[in-house]
């Protein structure tokens, strides 16, 4: 699983951090670095284009996976160069920029926006696999899931837009109706296609989504 | 009050409907033209629901008006702009202003569209909003409460005979007949022993079959469409008719295409009706009717 950002335009980050002269950056070792966004390499980059800006970088560090409890103990270690920092600009997804904002009261800014969630099919082929819709239906649609392979995220089958097994939104992106029917027909489960799916439940888990495991 | 739509249906005749597009605005003079040039004309008018997700004056809006002017008003309805709660609401709202037809759609993808940062809702899809109907029609909403006053209707939805791969369609058709789709009106049409093949197919389902005819106005257009449009297959053989006119004779010809291919459907009767789409030549349609001999 990996979670897929792409990095601000620049004149948005210079606007998330007017007033803000002193920065620390932080990148992260795991989905930053293999998106190539907030990796070592993009957060040195990144420490070039502030001090173009007229920013004063305190330091910067690359924690190893920015949304586990080791952020912590990062964070501690960094912990007087941030201080003299007027903002943290993270380099992660918004999983890490949560972290970074429990442990030291400095304003977390975003330089990255998190677009999904995704598995890596093919070396640096990134594609979203589940929308953690609780309600999983992967059984009756042969392993491809229709909320996130259907731009609809219909469950009862094709929309009239489908062309020669591709969507209507983009002809270079496959109609999952139509992998699904064909990976459903080789495994003689097309009985499963003609089943009526009823209207899904948005409200399994209400927001804000809590769980507690004991 | 009944639907006569539904009687027409039901009598064996030849059914005939068209549509009619909202405008883009508040003034209805154009469209309320429309109406009053079809009304007599058919046995029901399509009013569209945003189409190709291009933001409009609402269907409802429109059918209201079709029932206000004394017609009968098949009102579209996508899935794409509003949630159940929306969608149930305007059916009952609907229902005690006259309007008694609904086509079931699940609507063009947003990005399509004129607004292209919108929210696809798609909180129904075409086959759920179908059995929403016909449950409020036995007094229930989707919530499992009883209505104070139910609804009656007759649904119908779509299907796109020249669909490829066209089995997943097929299953989705008889998905939706299951559902309780009264009628279908298919995505246009102009290969009819394609279409018969689908309607020898489609003819063991207990519903009623209006082909859809979409005015080719040129042999750009022709072109256009049997190459970006999902679902519709323009014969190279039409193509060349067109191509083979004056460029101010091509709506004519494709005036002469479309009532040609009525009749023949007719002629054979090979499907219950036809559903006219004239596409931003609302006016062509008593034209067209009457290349059909009807």
């Amino acid at each position: 699983m990996k979670s897929i950002t792409k990095q601000k335009s620049i004149e948005d980050i210079q606007e998330g951090l007017k007033g803000l002269d002193r920065i620390f950056v932080v990148g992260c070792g795991t989905c930053t670095t293999m998106t190539k966004t907030g990796g070592i390499e993009q957060v040195e980059e990144m420490k070039e284009r502030l001090q173009e800006m007229g920013k004063r970088i305190t330091g910067s560090t690359v924690i190893p996976t920015a949304c586990d409890d080791m952020t912590e103990v990062a964070m501690k270690e960094n912990e007087q160069f941030i201080r003299s920092a007027d903002a943290i600009l993270s380099m992660s997804c918004a999983l890490g920029v949560h972290r970074m904002n429990l442990y030291i009261n400095k304003p977390v800014i975003p330089a990255l926006d998190t677009l999904f969630i995704a598995v890596e099919e093919t070396p640096g082929y990134f594609r979203e696999a589940c929308a953690q819709c609780g309600q999983c239906l992967l059984g009756q649609t042969a392993g491809i899931c229709p909320l996130t392979a259907c731009h609809k995220g219909l469950v009862n089958g094709p929309c009239g837009g489908t062309n020669n097994g591709k969507c209507e939104v983009d002809k270079e992106k496959d109609c999952a109706w139509t992998l699904i029917y064909n990976r459903l027909k080789e495994q003689g489960r097309l009985d499963l296609m003609r089943q009526y799916q009823p209207p899904r439940n948005h409200n399994i888990v209400p927001r804000p989504r809590v769980v507690k495991i004991t | 009050m009944v639907s006569r739509f539904k009687e027409a249906l039901e009598s064996g005749k030849f059914v005939i409907t068209s549509e009619v597009a909202p405008p883009k605005g508040t003034n209805l003079e154009k469209f309320l033209n429309h109406i009053d040039l079809l009304k007599e004309k058919v046995d029901a008018i399509n009013i569209t629901d945003h189409q190709s997700s291009v933001m409009r004056f609402p269907s409802l809006g429109g059918a209201l008006a079709v029932v206000e002017k004394g017609g009968e008003a098949i009102m579209q309805m996508t899935c794409r702009d509003r949630n159940r709660m929306a969608l149930e609401a305007d059916i009952l709202f609907a229902y005690t202003r006259g309007i008694r037809n609904v086509l079931c759609l699940t609507g063009d993808a947003v990005p399509v569209g004129d607004h292209k940062e919108a929210m696809g809702v798609f909180d129904l899809d075409s086959l759920q909003l179908l059995k929403t109907i016909h449950q409020m029609m036995d007094g229930q909403d989707l919530g499992g409460n009883s209505l104070d006053g139910a609804v009656e209707f007759c649904a119908g939805a779509i299907v796109t005979p020249e669909a490829q791969p066209i089995e997943p369609q097929l299953i989705k058709f008889e998905k939706k007949v299951e559902a309780g789709a009264e009628f279908f009106q298919t995505q246009a049409i102009y290969d009819l022993d394609n279409f018969t093949n689908f309607m020898d197919y489609a003819r063991k389902f207990k519903t009623k079959i209006l082909a859809g005819i979409v005015l080719l106005s040129s042999a750009r257009m022709a072109r256009y469409m049997t190459e970006n449009v999902p679902g519709i297959f323009v014969p190279q053989d039409l193509i060349d008719e067109l191509t083979g006119v004056p460029r101010e004779e091509m709506l004519a010809k494709g005036i002469e295409i479309a009532g040609r291919t009525i009749a023949a459907l007719k002629k054979d009767a090979i499907c219950d009706g036809v559903h006219i789409m004239a596409i931003g030549r609302e006016e062509a349609v008593p034209d067209i009717l009457a290349a059909a001999g009807l």
